[in-house]
């Protein structure tokens, strides 16, 4: 039988035999990813995570022992560039996108108290 | 009737003989910009004074022995790709007021070749979508029927090209951003191998899959645009040493004992049968200009759309870990310290899906779940690859559907984060095997939506999937067509 590569399932149908992802797990992702998320915001990325780990789960029916990861699908490394010095960006420019910046350097709040 | 019904070579013969000029161009797309851009949205940013300027010191090089291969031909650019003094946002709030101090390297080598960008092409946030509904500025329609969506993430690029707004245009796909737009909008879009196009100035989401590359009206347009932006670049180490063969040259019309390999996976459930049917007609159109089609199997692509968002989904999470607010882009105010600086920045200035895909890659790559997720689809990654590899022995080029239905209606898929990522299940294997992919016009559906025949070539092989794409195309005249708008 062709195994039809369309077999994603809608959240609906993967709901019951889904991966739990806590709201406690939700919001330690959230502090790692540096965004700030709401208690209701932290409920509706567990469900949606949830669901799409559940999904991503079914690579679990490949065996995967001996396969080699790939990091790259062309075959080079150590790509070196000649050490030699080459000009920077000018300050000004660079600064000109600054949210906010003093005596040619950007400015920030406080970070030690 | 527009100056940019015809091909370049055609227009540049008009300008040579003075029929018309440079800025005659560059007006035509204003013109049209004007006229209907309100309808489609698929600009997000326009440069039309610098534009015109351009236009007249392009003009006055006329009969210059210099000019350079796209002389005077406007092109819109994707808005993740960086242009000097024109304002970039790749969609989001984050850098909604960003001023590039430098161009891309495609930007640099396209006016190096003596084209005119017009402006910056709408898309989905960072590239994260497939419908350009996930923009911060406006939701691009489809040319063909305004109630649909025009794919994503390049849906302005798509678009603008579609509505006769400019005839050449840049898109960049991770996952199918270029030929899923460019099927959904009747247009020409290939995604070039892995490498082949210098990535330096695109703004980065999944940095292992992102190629640019180019969307036109015509197969030979196409190839004229690859090759004045291919090649390898010492600000990517990724871009590679391979030289840039003259791709015209491969438009012969002769495809005659071609093999060509149709997937059984790509004629399966959950396309649709109106798809089907119009890429058995495209295999006949092959046949009949003396290809040989054989059925074959590529059977790990079934795993593509899990693998992809994985490892999509965990670049991303880190190349977006720059957008901080502190060196650039959008900062929020009243933060307590730094940490919180950060958190309400990026939470203010990033949109839902990417958000989504940043906690999904950040969950993919954390403690204790890196080898279950990450590691585990970077081996299936292999697998895919493997599955190209082994049909690459035997077949010139693999030929498929490029997306299992026409274009949707706008809202339609929004809420469902696996529906809407089912789109690009047969562009995505094409990124994780790093290889070439063209869309072409392959006819339209019932209801008058544009339907796609992507072909599929060797790693550095666009020659060939350019080949067989004008062959079949000058077979057909389904790329003659224009939306009514």
């Amino acid at each position: 039988m062709i195994n039809s590569i369309v077999s994603v399932r809608t959240i609906a149908e993967v709901t019951d035999t889904m991966t739990k992802i806590t709201t406690d797990e939700v919001k330690h992702v959230a502090h790692l990813a540096r965004l700030a998320i709401t208690e209701q915001e932290a409920e509706q990325f567990a469900e949606q995570l949830g669901s799409i780990i559940t999904f991503a789960e079914q690579l679990n029916e490949l065996d995967t022992d001996h396969v080699e990861p790939t990091t790259h699908v062309l075959e080079m490394k150590n790509i070196m560039r000649e050490d030699k010095s080459t000009g920077g960006l000018p300050r000004e420019e660079v600064l000109k996108n600054a949210p906010d910046h003093q005596d040619g350097q950007v400015k920030v709040p406080t970070i030690l108290e | 009737m527009s100056l940019f019904d015809h091909k370049l070579a055609d227009i540049q013969g008009q300008l040579n003989k003075k029929e018309i000029t440079v800025t005659d161009l560059v007006r035509e797309s204003y013109k049209r910009i004007a006229e209907v851009d309100d309808k489609v949205q698929a600009f997000v940013t326009l440069d039309e004074e610098r534009a015109l300027l351009q236009a007249e010191e392009l003009q006055s090089k006329l009969s210059s022995d210099s000019k350079g291969m796209l002389f005077g031909m406007p092109i819109g650019v994707k808005d993740n790709i960086v242009t000097k003094g024109l304002r970039t946002t790749a969609a989001s709030k984050i850098l909604g007021n960003f001023d590039p101090i430098y161009n891309a390297t495609v930007v640099d080598k396209l006016q190096a070749a003596d084209a005119i960008t017009i402006g910056k092409l709408n898309m989905d946030e960072f590239a994260m979508g497939s419908s350009t509904e996930n923009s911060h500025w406006a939701k691009t329609k489809n040319p063909w029927n305004l109630e649909t969506v025009p794919g994503g993430s390049s849906g302005g690029s798509a678009a603008a090209v579609a509505a006769g707004e400019v005839p050449f245009s840049l898109g960049s796909d991770t996952g199918g951003s270029i030929r899923q737009p460019a099927s959904f909008c009747g247009v020409v879009g290939l995604k070039p191998t892995y490498g082949r196009v210098s990535r330096f100035g695109l703004i980065a989401f999944a940095s292992s899959l992102d190629q640019i590359g180019p969307i036109t009206r015509n197969v030979e347009d196409n190839a004229y645009l690859l090759e004045a932006i291919a090649g390898l670049d010492p600000n990517d180490s990724t871009s590679a040493n391979v030289n840039v063969p003259n791709y015209r040259a491969a438009l012969t019309g002769d495809i005659k004992g071609l093999k060509v390999a149709v997937p059984k996976e790509y004629l399966g459930e959950g396309v649709s049968e109106e798809v089907r049917a119009s890429v058995r007609k495209a295999l006949d159109v092959l046949e009949g200009l003396g290809a040989e089609v054989d059925e074959v199997s590529l059977p790990h692509s079934k795993y593509g759309v899990a693998t992809y968002y994985l490892l999509s989904s965990s670049e991303a999470s880190a190349n977006l870990a720059r957008f901080d607010g502190i060196r650039y882009g959008y900062r929020a105010e009243n933060a307590e310290n730094l940490i919180d600086l950060y958190k309400k920045t990026r939470s203010e200035g990033f949109g839902d899906e990417v958000k989504r895909r940043i906690m999904l890659g950040t969950y993919a790559l954390s403690s204790g779940y890196y080898d279950a997720y990450y590691k585990k689809a970077q081996k299936v990654r292999t697998l895919i690859k493997q599955d190209f590899d082994q049909i690459f022995e035997k077949y010139d080029v693999v030929v498929g559907p490029t997306t299992p239905t026409p274009s949707f209606k706008i809202g339609e898929k929004i809420d469902d984060p696996l529906t809407m990522y089912a789109n690009d299940i047969l562009t995505i294997p094409v990124n994780l095997a790093g290889v070439p992919g063209i869309s072409v016009p392959a006819g339209f559906s019932s209801q008058g939506l544009p339907l796609g025949l992507q072909i599929i070539g060797k790693h550095f092989d666009e020659s060939t999937v350019y080949r067989v794409a004008h062959a079949y195309e000058q077979a057909t005249d389904h790329h003659k067509q224009k939306p009514g708008l």
